[in-house]
């Protein structure tokens, strides 16, 4: 009887090309996504070793970090960040890639591209010098970050040196509630394991609630596997994922899409195999989550009140914790609901894929973005930005005062001008609640579009089913 | 030839928990197109007024602290983005290791490919060396990657786990790639056995 295999292990075991003892494995890339940001030193180690890419067909590449959502074309005087698109745009030509550029009407933050094309299939190795290539786990695919020296590994063998990571299974059953979201499922599995809770280990979430999910909401969960420290997370491939796939412009055709459906079919985890470590959490009893701190492991249900260092007994945790609520001007205790906010972020490679879109919209149809909030909706994609135009959303957002964008990464990673300033107060539908990173001094609470869209028609943070039940 | 000598350096204690890659080096300072140069904005907003000036209670601003070339950090050191620049400005400002009870994995990887020692110690460690760099600056602490250990200054030696690749590549100055173009052949093969010949 051959051992019974988690979804990780088959695809590991699938793509490991050699391995001496003690060693490393080499494993091999299916595909290879690359940004204009963690690029162009690759590109450069390359040329000085007179290096070619090995396999041209496996990249692909796309300008989503610094580029602007005002009008892709104008830079804001913002040479450095035109010099780096730039680049990218002649590392392509000079190196066979294809790239998905300025122009393309295919273009968008790379980790929602790469599952609207059709690239990210389930089995897959996945790579990309970006930690939020989590995100293609969703598929079944094993997807992590990497770093630039990566990158160029990547280039020139289409392989890696990887140690192989333990496994950890991330249990969610019952129903979510109304309000309830596949953001706050996340949110609540950090801030139950915290930001290292993951570390070593890819996540594989299981259970009756994940199986119910869209493909769109387990994008939403893998996402963020690596905000608890996983390089990885991954969901079993079923109908669901199948059905999105099928017809997508680099999905399987034909005969090849049953041999490629039949091998799809032997992913998921085998009975009785066996996780490294697991957690269950109970979707029943979720509520909207929010975080109030500087890490995406802070997260509180939006009622609760903030936490109290004075009850933390570890000296580095309470400080961690002080610290925090210093940086976001908060008090231990204080109650989050009600609170004046300047900034809401619908966007990111988390939550701006058109079901986000449609669920902030659906807050905001017939309401109005409160005066004392600028609200900024940025798809994450063009074509996640054509389908909500074709739906009237751009129409829903505009009339509430809501500014209408085109996509990239934009406030979530605030390169490309699109940023808080310092002091100011945001909702963001993102990843990082990280000091400064929606820009220098701004303070982030992380939640999801439903609760983001209620933060910008009250001008408070806002326990979105009171609106709901309206 | 060891490429990676036994080396002495004082310490500058940054004892924060969660230390993520957007502290280490910004994103507005990842739009370059080379690696030098990071340095100058390691820990920026931590480090420097919005004027840009040096903000004086800031450990790296601190006379006794400057020119530390090991970093001890709080748990869970470089968590968040994959950002390969976060290395390169620590190693950039001078820092050859970083001592934390916990790394995040990819920063981890980076920082072994950038001659940067991420050293795991346990909490106990982790306090006699915060206890004892708080109550005297100047100690020296000497790290030996090939014994794996770091002597104390009372003479007791702590050992730290490393890659054994990674290790063998910074004692030997070799890489990954060098590594990995050894096993053409076998990648080969490979793509052969997954697309077939002449794809
Ligand atoms: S949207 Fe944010 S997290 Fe996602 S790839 Fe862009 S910068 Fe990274």
């Amino acid at each position: 009887m051959t051992k019974p295999l988690t979804l990780f292990e088959k695809v590991w075991n699938a793509h490991v090309v050699a391995q001496e003892p003690e060693q490393p494995a080499i494993l091999y890339v299916d595909l290879h996504l690359l940004h204009e940001v963690t690029s162009p030193q690759a590109f450069s180690g390359l040329r000085a070793r007179n290096l070619k890419v090995r396999r041209r067909e496996n990249s692909f590449a796309t300008i989503d970090h610094s580029i602007p959502t005002t009008s892709p074309n104008i830079t804001g005087g913002d040479q450095l960040a035109a010099r780096q698109m730039e680049q990218l745009e002649n590392n392509c030509r000079d190196f066979g890639i294809r790239l998905y550029g300025v122009n393309s009407p295919q273009r968008g933050i790379v980790h929602v591209i790469g599952p609207e094309l059709g690239l990210t299939q389930p089995g897959m190795t996945i790579v990309c010098g970006d930690s939020h290539t989590s995100t293609h786990g969703a598929f079944g695919a094993l997807a992590f970050g990497i770093g630039t020296s990566e990158v160029e590994h990547v280039l020139a063998t289409q392989c890696l040196l990887q140690r192989k990571p333990k496994t950890f299974q991330v249990r969610v059953e019952g129903t979510l509630k109304t309000g309830v979201t596949a953001k706050d499922i996340i949110l609540a599995l950090l801030s139950r394991i915290g930001i290292g809770g993951g570390t070593g280990h890819v996540f594989e979430y299981t259970g009756s609630t994940i199986r119910a999910l869209s493909m769109e909401e387990r994008m939403t969960i893998c996402n963020m596997s690596i905000e608890g420290g996983a390089r990885a997370g991954m969901i079993a491939p079923d109908e669901t994922t199948f059905q999105y796939i099928a017809g997508k412009e680099f999905a399987p055709k034909g005969a090849s899409w049953l041999v490629h459906l039949n091998r799809w079919r032997s992913l998921p985890t085998d009975a009785g195999a066996v996780y490294d470590s697991s957690v269950t959490i109970d979707a029943n009893a979720l509520t909207p989550m929010i975080t109030y701190g500087t890490n995406p492991g802070m997260g509180i249900s939006v009622t609760e009140p903030v936490p109290d260092p004075a009850h933390v007994v570890d000296s580095l945790d309470r400080s961690a914790l002080e610290k925090s609520l210093r940086y976001m001007a908060l008090k231990p205790g204080e109650k989050l609901i009600g609170k004046r906010i300047d900034v809401v972020f619908i966007g990111s490679c988390t939550n701006s894929r058109i079901s986000d879109l449609r669920l902030a919209a659906s807050v905001i149809n017939g309401r109005k973005v409160a005066p004392n909030v600028r609200a900024l909706v940025v798809p994450g994609s063009q074509a996640v930005k054509r389908q909500a135009e074709a739906e009237g959303l751009d129409r829903i957002f505009k009339q509430a005062g809501a500014e209408w964008r085109e996509s990239g990464c934009s406030m979530c990673i605030a390169m490309n001008g699109d940023q808080l300033e310092p002091g100011q107060y945001a909702v963001s539908t993102s990843n990082r609640n990280f000091e400064g990173r929606q820009g220098k001094g701004g303070r982030t609470f992380l939640a999801s579009p439903l609760t983001a869209a209620a933060a910008a028609v009250t001008g408070t943070i806002t326990d979105v089913r009171t609106l709901l039940n309206d | 030839m060891n490429h990676f000598p036994e080396f002495a350096s004082r310490i500058a204690p940054l004892l924060v928990n969660d230390i993520d890659t957007d502290q280490i080096i910004p994103a507005r300072f990842l739009k370059v197109t080379d690696k030098a140069g990071l340095g100058a904005s390691l820990f920026a907003d931590w480090r420097f007024q919005p004027d840009g000036s040096p903000k004086a209670e800031f450990v790296l601003n601190q006379p006794q602290h400057r020119g530390a070339g090991i970093l001890l950090a709080g748990n869970n050191f470089g968590c968040g983005s994959s950002r390969e620049h976060a290395p390169w400005a620590l190693v950039g400002y001078g820092f050859r290791a970083v001592i934390s009870t916990s790394f995040a994995d990819i920063f981890k990887n980076n920082a072994l490919k950038n001659a940067l020692l991420p050293i795991t110690v346990d909490t106990s460690v982790h306090r006699k060396l915060s206890e004892l760099v708080l109550n005297e600056p100047s100690v020296e602490l000497s790290v030996d990657l090939e014994s794996q250990t770091f002597r104390m200054p009372d003479g007791g030696t702590v050992r730290f786990p490393i890659d054994g690749f990674a290790k063998s590549c910074l004692l030997n100055g070799t890489d990954d790639l060098g590594y990995l173009l050894r096993f053409e052949k076998q990648i080969e093969e490979y793509e052969t056995m997954r697309f077939g010949s002449g794809v």
